[in-house]
């Protein structure tokens, strides 16, 4: 039979030398099983005297527990290294892409008018919509232009039938909102708008946001303040110079057209201003006593303002977009520059 | 409008560059397209006349000149066909620099020596011709710098006037505003009536009074037309863009820029027995000056001798009638025609002159007379003759009248926002021809006979906001009461729905509202698309019944850039032709081609399909729960096995499917290509949410293998089990679809996880397996449906 010496001299090594949990496991059955090598040294203790009983069993016990301590400890080192192991088995190339749900994008056309709509909004303006098919009432009549009035030519009308046409401008919405309703009225009417004219700067289909204020008080410096405020915020530029002239349309009274500086050259004149240094980008004006009365509005208790712009043009502005049929290819590579 | 400056500054010249006029000019409301020189640089060039032109000795196309400079005589050899002894024209000397930095230099030409260069006028830039030198007039000061001979430092300002400016198409219209803009005075030059030197007239009359209020003529003899235009008068005329013609017309032309009324004249030998200003008959035809021949249409005011129409009034003249070299005898016309009766009759002879323009918007009502005896004093100037009396036939009760129109001081300052002050107010609206009377509560103002425009009070104040200036009203910000704007839960923005199908990798898509009928025809043949009258093309000639065809010719546009995925949608009206009024419906639409995903180390690369779409349309009206529906359903344009109609609540709210290969064939579209097309209304009218209490039971979970024929639609499974379980039953999912090995012919089968639950107790055993039960009893009556074995 071993010493208990020789014993814990071979044990403490095969320990240290055992390569997994398994071998662990084997050691711990031959040296502290039930027919293992110190099991056997207890077994044995009933041979000897009863003075040395004790201090022998004693000392098996104590090599028992170092033992035992020992196997814990190499376990835990073993299972440390096997899950570093596993690790590093794992590891990913954190680089490559994720795993994503591709986005898409609104139209840059969407995305103006959606910014003019917040910047309305938060004046207290609702948003309106109407039919595009209108009636010649609310797209003429209705705002001074009766027939034949050389106004209409500079409307190149799209006609769908004597009485009927593709709105030139969203200018309905407003008579339809007045008729509705009695001030005060705050509104923007966005939408697709239509003109019979085709070419690299014109659009037969193009979108106008146009708004319409009506109430007791309001005067031509609360038009011009409001305007040069929009055009400021839409540009987020405070030094922006905005300048209104006078023009004529025939629901406004006075009519203005509004230029902002140039926002390529800032005013120094470029190919975008045609060297003027100023960029026409809208139509506005006090609403002609005449359309408040035939929309059953009180010309004398009431008066506003409107105004009308073209949202290509300020989209392609603020994008910097050069061509206006790329608003109506629909071509991906357009449209994902605007994600 | 164009305009010379030197001419306008005749009648009203301001101390200030033409920079600043043109900037006052468009700040007043006259719009200044453009302003160029009427002429390049260029110096050195002065009058010069060819004493003698010989043969230039080596060379047969070319002369040897001696020309007169006026301080020097020179030699300048010249290959222009109309070099001759005594043509004055412009000579470049030794020095002179001509447009394009050409520098003119002492030269042999084939050994003679030439000191200059003689110059054609495009050489100058004054004019196009370039066939040989410009010949100038044999009184020009010999020796005198060109461009001041010329006038030629003048600009040329062009003005985009707004149809309501008629009175300012013209010089003495643009002058008066110039006038009062600046605080000037006008120069009106005097127009003293023509003395007759002959008796001679030629009868008028006027039988559609209300269209022709007033008509002047006069009759001028023995004018000889060979005689030219003055140079004054042709350089006027050019730089204004008319073309000098012959003296008749020149002088009709020089008014009409000068004063605004256009005028007309006759060869008074070839009209018979007198002038009758008439609505024309039916049929008759009139060859016009521009040759064409028209039928005249009714309504058509026309003038006409005792014979024939000879002119449309206030368009254009006709050819047999008119001015030509053989004319010696003259009857000119001078007439007001009503603004409402012409508009758009020169546009219905698809005709559009300067008169024409000028009528439709209205002339001067009272300037007949003054342009007539200014047209007679130049032509008698111009081509000597003699004139008869003024024969004059009016309606006055035709004639506009301008009604006083209160402006009161305090409206000003209401509409403005700023006061003017009192004489400023007079001074504006008196220096633009108003008669304007004190009142208590302001002015009485009428307007003059050139406005048509002035009718109400704010037709005064933008006449003063104009004069004052935009500039001088200061912004103000808004002052509002604030109204409160209640939101309904149950209305989701528009803008909510695209950020989710944006989210869902789609990109947002503007097509044109109008499409190509034929392609259109694909997907809903049986609408007659409403037309345009006027389309722009015949592939945008009706519009939409659908969003999907342009929709898909977006997809067709990127397959063939080479896109190898595509996801577009795309809101917008559809137009349904009724009865009435079209209908005009919002439509919320689908289109999916190419990859399902984008090409990646993580992705299969598998083509997009019809569950694709179908997922995105049922993820956008999730709200809608078990009230969505889809069946199977045939549409035009639409794969027959590979579409469904969309439902909620059971009624119709849209389509989908795969595009029909034939279809896709005739649009170059490519395969696996899918689109749906839902009314806006299901996508932005969502449930109010109504909580539930969560259970605190647990759930117990069943799942069934089934077996049923292939035909069978999973829906019809489906809502089979959810009645027959029973209320407790919480939650279905097919969670798969199996056909093929093990299975019979035509027989497929679906695994179905069923879950129950109840608010108030623990489910036992029994009680899910006899809802159990009854599900398979009831799949089994009705549908044939077994348990797999």
């Amino acid at each position: 039979m071993q010493s208990l010496e020789n014993i814990k001299a071979e044990a403490v090594v095969a320990i240290e030398a055992a390569s997994d949990i398994a071998a662990l496991e084997e050691l711990r059955v031959s040296y502290l099983g039930k027919k293992g090598a110190l099991t056997g040294l207890l077994k044995n203790l009933g041979q000897l005297s009863a003075e040395e009983r004790p201090k022998a069993g004693a000392e098996i016990n104590a090599v028992k527990q170092q033992l035992n301590e020992q196997l814990s400890a190499r376990k835990a080192s073993l299972q440390g290294a096997a899950l570093a192991a596993q690790l590093a088995e794992q590891a990913i190339d954190v680089t490559l892409p994720g795993r994503r749900a591709e986005t898409g994008s609104l139209h840059p056309i969407t995305r103006t008018i959606q910014r003019m709509e917040t910047f309305f909004s938060s004046m207290g303006f609702e948003v309106v919509e109407g039919p595009e098919i209108e009636d010649d009432y609310h797209n003429f009549e209705a705002l001074n232009i009766p027939a034949h009035h050389p106004a209409r030519a500079m409307h190149d009308t799209f006609y769908v039938d004597d009485t009927h046409v593709l709105r030139t401008h969203t200018s309905g919405v407003q008579v339809r909102t007045m008729e509705a309703q009695q001030p005060p009225i705050r509104v923007i009417c966005p939408g697709r708008v239509y003109r019979c004219d085709s070419d690299l700067t014109h659009s037969p289909m193009f979108h106008q946001v146009e708004g319409l204020l009506i109430d007791e008080t309001s005067n031509f410096g609360h038009l011009k303040g409001l305007l040069e405020d929009f055009l400021q915020a839409f540009f987020e530029r405070d030094d922006l110079s905005v300048r209104l002239r006078p023009s004529y349309f025939p629901f406004t009274e006075p009519s203005a057209e509004v230029d902002i500086q140039c926002v390529k050259c800032s005013g120094a004149g470029c190919r975008v201003c045609s060297h003027t240094g100023w960029i026409e980008v809208l139509g506005c004006g006090m609403v002609n006593p005449k359309v408040l009365e035939m929309s059953g509005i009180d010309p004398d208790i009431y008066r506003g303002f409107a105004f009308g712009m073209g949202v290509e043009r300020l989209s392609m502005l603020r994008y910097g977009i050069g061509d206006l049929r790329l608003n109506f290819d629909n071509d991906l590579r357009f449209l994902a520059q605007f994600m | 409008m164009i305009i010379s400056e030197q001419w306008l500054r005749t009648w009203v010249s301001p101390q200030v560059t033409t920079d600043a006029l043109s900037h006052k000019l468009t700040m007043i409301g006259l719009e200044v397209d453009s302003i160029a020189g009427a002429a390049d640089a260029f110096s050195g060039v002065v009058v010069a006349q060819i004493i003698a032109a010989e043969q230039h000795p080596n060379a047969d196309k070319l002369q040897v000149c001696t020309v007169n400079a006026g301080d020097e005589t020179v030699q300048i050899v010249c290959g222009a066909p109309n070099a001759r002894a005594g043509l004055v024209a412009p000579l470049a000397k030794v020095g002179a620099v001509l447009p394009g930095n050409l520098k003119i230099k002492k030269a042999k030409l084939r050994g003679v020596e030439s000191q200059g260069m003689l110059c054609a006028g495009a050489e100058l830039t004054i004019s196009e011709d370039n066939d040989g030198l410009m010949e100038l007039p044999a009184d020009a000061p010999i020796g005198a710098d060109i461009r001041e001979y010329l006038s030629l430092d003048d600009r040329v300002i062009e003005l985009g006037l707004t149809p309501n400016r008629a009175d300012c198409l013209s010089i003495r219209g643009v002058a008066r505003d110039v006038a009062v803009a600046f605080d000037e005075d006008l120069n009106e030059p005097a127009i003293p009536p023509v003395e007759s030197t002959i008796a001679d007239t030629f009868p008028v009359a006027i039988e559609a009074t209300a269209k022709c209020p007033r008509y002047l003529g006069r009759v001028i003899k023995n004018v000889d037309l060979s005689r030219t235009t003055p140079d004054y008068m042709r350089e006027r005329l050019e730089r204004a863009g008319l073309r000098s013609i012959d003296a008749a017309v020149d002088v009709t032309n020089y008014v009409l820029l000068e004063l605004g009324q256009p005028l007309h004249a006759f060869d008074l030998d070839r009209l018979a027995g007198g002038i009758v200003v008439r609505e024309c008959e039916p049929g008759e035809v009139l060859t016009l000056l521009d040759s064409t021949e028209q039928t005249l249409q009714p309504g058509t005011l026309v003038i006409a001798d005792q014979t024939k129409p000879l002119a449309l009034a206030g368009i254009m003249g006709g050819a047999d009638s008119g001015v030509s070299e053989t004319t010696t005898n003259l009857f000119l016309e001078s007439a007001f025609f009503t603004p409402e009766l012409m508009a758009g009759r020169a546009r219905s002879y698809g005709l559009h002159t300067d008169a024409s323009h000028r009528y439709e918007r209205g002339i001067d009502f009272q300037l007949q007379r003054d342009a007539m005896e200014r047209a007679t004093q130049l032509f008698i100037d111009a081509v000597g003759g003699e004139a008869g009396p003024v024969t004059e036939v009016v309606s006055d009760a035709d004639l506009p009248v301008n009604e006083a129109v209160l402006l009161r001081e305090t409206q000003i300052k209401k509409l403005l926002g700023i006061s003017v002050d009192r004489v400023e107010v007079e001074r504006i609206l008196e220096g633009l021809g108003f008669w304007v009377v004190g009142h208590e509560q302001g002015w009485l103002c009428t307007a003059p006979s050139w406005r048509f425009d002035m009718g109400l009070e704010v037709d005064l104040i933008e006449e003063l906001a104009r004069i004052i200036g935009f500039d001088a009203i200061p912004a103000q910000p808004i002052k509002a009461s604030l109204i409160p704007v209640g939101v309904p839960e149950t209305r989701r923005a528009l803008r909510m729905a695209k950020n989710d199908l944006v989210a869902r990798g789609y990109f947002e898509a503007v097509t044109f509202s109008f499409v190509a009928p034929e392609v259109q025809a694909h997907f809903d043949p049986e609408l007659s698309p409403i037309p345009l009258k006027n389309p722009i093309s015949a592939d945008l000639a009706v519009m939409r019944t659908s969003l999907i065809p342009s929709l898909l010719k977006a997809i067709a546009h990127n397959a063939s850039r080479q896109q190898s995925r595509v996801r577009l949608f795309e809101t917008g009206l559809k137009f349904i032709p009724g009865k009435g009024d079209a209908e005009q419906i919002p439509m919320l639409a689908l289109a999916v081609s190419g990859l399902r995903d984008t090409e990646g180390w993580s992705t299969e690369k598998a083509a997009a399909d019809f569950f694709d779409v179908k997922g995105t349309v049922e993820g956008l009206l999730a709200n809608l729960g078990d009230r969505l529906t889809f069946e199977a359903s045939v549409f035009p344009g639409l794969h027959d096995g590979q579409s469904a109609a969309i439902s909620v609540d059971g009624k119709p709210v849209g389509r989908i499917g795969a595009v029909h290969p034939s279809v896709r064939k005739a649009m170059g579209i490519p395969a696996n290509t899918v689109v749906a097309e839902v009314l806006q209304s299901v996508v932005t009218d969502v449930a109010m949410p109504a909580y539930d209490d969560i259970s605190k039971y647990p759930e117990t979970r069943r799942d069934l293998a089934l077996v049923a024929d292939k035909d069978i639609a999973s829906a019809e499974v489906l809502s089979t089990i959810r009645t027959a379980a029973g209320p407790l039953l919480t939650k279905l999912d097919l969670f798969d679809v199996y056909e093929g090995t093990g299975l019979a012919e035509g027989r497929k089968s679906l695994a179905i996880g069923l879950t129950f639950q109840d608010q108030s107790r623990t489910l036992d055993e029994s009680e899910v397996s006899s809802a159990i039960h009854q599900v398979l009893d009831s799949l089994r009556e009705k549908l044939g449906i077994e348990l797999r074995s």
